[in-house]
């Protein structure tokens, strides 16, 4: 038996039966990690001996009777993404201004997976402050693609998704702010979800765009990404953003029955440059859903064309004023200056990267004297329209259905150049978080050569969580993408 | 929404960050298209369109004014690039 290729599920039911100990699987994890990792670059670093810690204290909570029923990830090794603040451990959003940060407390989502019983180990790299599709700005080196290493994994959130199809670990929390879970889910070929704003506490995790933000899993099934989204999701008083709604057991809401479910087909995406192999795949994956009973129909979201524009001005002015707080004073690294002000400038000016500061620039802009209503309240106002669009089309159907990505994973370098060309790789999953519904994405398919995976997305109506997981299921269990396994 | 005026310089210096001559060069032609990008927004009607901050509605959020455990001083400076008696050490700020 190879420990690490099991899901989740697996796992648990043989750590329960003690046919393995959560030892052994986070050693099967670390062993996985030092075979592949230096061909993969998805994580930053790992506190062995604090995983193996843990590991062994969920031993001796396993050995006195305990199992999933009481905690549903007692002894499973998660990682997270290098966003989320652990108690005596680095946070560095992949970026040098955090030099040797170590975070003073536990994030309420890390706080809850080791309620939930999770081995919460290692750091997995990002796009630097999660600004990014590709995971290739990273102060700490581009992650690779595990199907085609001179590819780029997606992003923001690359390092994950890489490290849950190599294998590396069993499951990885994210972020996603306009598609950063969802697209390095489809270009991986993994399982990603995106919750609905205020699903999930923000509360230690460092913010990027506080409106957009949203944590979420990502896994290589969906049973177990509705796993640990049920541990990772409720009300949390410190966070005034998280929603006071019970959270449904999203793993026992899973079904396999999709008569009378209609999903809705967005018109204004298929005209947006999909790659002939992507649109083909798609199209299989639709007929697949009308075999399992599901409806589909046409729908508009006329604002579509919009929804990039509009992000890069929200989520770029949300950005410059939460960014403000890196500047050498409280932590982080600090380059003197004879005065505060250039002390701040001398700071940010050698920590942040390229596309940090390209950001923050534009949002500083776009928020400034004599341009802030011409921009900032110019796409407050799209926003509206964008969420008018999709109240609209969710009131006719259950979900929506779309590529998540108009192609698949691309070659490092392509984009790095042209940042437009960047941005416009979020074009489908963008709007789902300026509407701030939720949305998944679910391998369904490969192209042919190269043989990469290709994602399947579906959008779902606020806190509609449950209903969208089960719609991912029913096409997940009919099809035998999520069985595929990378060679590396 | 014209972006003509757009002055890197000024807008990094408002920003707090220092750019070599090269990044101001490189990172302004690239705002500069980001910003001719955007300028799509300028297509749209937007009269009689409530401005959307947030996607979910907020309300203020209050607790009990009591006190409640929180980090020690020693923590709160344990990242801190300069400190001494137990406080954040900056530049002078006052001439």
């Amino acid at each position: 038996m190879i420990l690490h290729e099991l899901t989740i599920a697996e796992l648990t039911a043989k750590l329960a039966s003690k046919e393995v100990s959560s030892r052994e699987a986070m050693h099967s994890c670390l062993d996985r990690i030092d075979a592949v990792d230096d061909r993969i670059n998805a994580f930053i670093s790992i506190d062995r001996e604090d995983a193996l810690g843990q590991a062994e204290a969920a031993d001796v909570v396993l050995g006195q009777g305990a199992n999933q029923n009481d905690q549903p990830l007692l002894g499973v090794p998660i990682s997270l993404k290098d966003i989320f603040c652990v108690k005596n451990q680095p946070a560095n959003c992949a970026s040098k201004i955090l030099g040797d940060f170590r975070s003073p407390y536990d994030g309420t989502v890390v706080q809850k997976l080791k309620e939930a019983g999770a081995v919460v180990f290692g750091r997995v790299n990002m796009d630097e402050f999660a600004m990014g599709s590709s995971t290739e700005n990273s102060a700490f080196g581009r992650t690779c693609n595990p199907w085609d290493l001179d590819r780029v994994p997606g992003g923001s959130s690359g390092g994950c998704a890489a490290a849950v199809v190599a294998q590396e670990c069993f499951g990885s929390i994210g972020t996603d702010t306009g598609g950063s879970i969802r697209q390095p889910s489809a270009l991986c070929g993994c399982v990603g979800i995106k919750p609905t704003y205020g699903r999930v506490s923000r509360f230690g995790v460092v913010a990027f765009a506080s409106s957009l933000d949203q944590v979420g899993p990502m896994a290589r099934n969906v049973r177990d990404t509705a796993t640990l989204l049920g541990a990772i999701a409720g009300h949390d008083s410190k966070d005034s953003t998280s929603v006071p709604i019970e959270v449904p057991d999203y793993v026992g809401g899973l079904d396999v029955n999709l008569e009378g479910i209609k999903l809705g087909l967005p018109k204004e995406f298929l005209g947006a440059g999909i790659d002939p192999e992507v649109q083909s795949v798609f199209e299989a994956a639709l007929k697949q859903y009308e075999a399992l009973g599901a409806e589909i129909q046409e729908v508009s979201l006329p604002h579509t064309e919009y929804g990039v524009a509009t992000y890069y001005i929200l989520a770029t002015a949300e950005a410059s004023a939460n960014l403000a707080r890196f500047d050498g004073i409280r932590y982080g690294d600090r380059v003197e200056g004879n005065d505060p002000f250039s002390l701040y400038c001398n700071t940010r000016g050698k920590g942040f990267g390229d596309e940090v500061k390209r950001r923050i620039i534009l949002g500083t802009y776009v928020l400034s004297s004599g341009y802030y209503d011409a921009y900032y309240i110019r796409a407050q106002k799209v926003r509206s329209l964008i969420k008018q669009d999709f109240d609209q089309a969710l009131s006719k159907v259950d979900a929506l259905i779309t590529p998540t990505v108009p192609y698949t994973a691309f070659k490092a370098g392509e984009k790095t150049d042209d940042p437009l060309q960047m941005y416009l790789s979020d074009i489908f999953t963008i709007s789902c978080n300026l509407t701030g519904t939720c949305g998944v994405s679910l391998p369904c398919g490969f192209t042919s050569n190269p043989k990469l995976p290709v994602g399947l997305q579906l959008l779902g109506k606020p806190f509609g969580e449950q209903e969208l997981l089960k719609i991912a299921y029913a096409y997940e269990q009919s099809t035998p993408w999520h069985k595929e396994r990378v060679k590396l | 929404m014209s972006n003509s005026d757009f002055d890197i310089k000024y807008v990094a210096n408002l920003a707090r960050i220092k750019l070599s001559s090269d990044q101001e060069s490189r990172l302004g032609a690239q705002l500069g298209d980001i910003l001719g990008y955007v300028k799509k927004l300028e297509q749209l009607d937007i009269n009689n369109v409530e401005p959307m901050a947030h996607a979910v509605p907020l309300h203020n959020v209050m607790r009990t004014d009591e006190i409640q455990p929180s980090l020690t001083n020693e923590e709160a400076l344990a990242n801190a690039p300069k400190k001494g008696n137990g406080l954040f050490v900056v530049p002078k700020i006052v001439e």
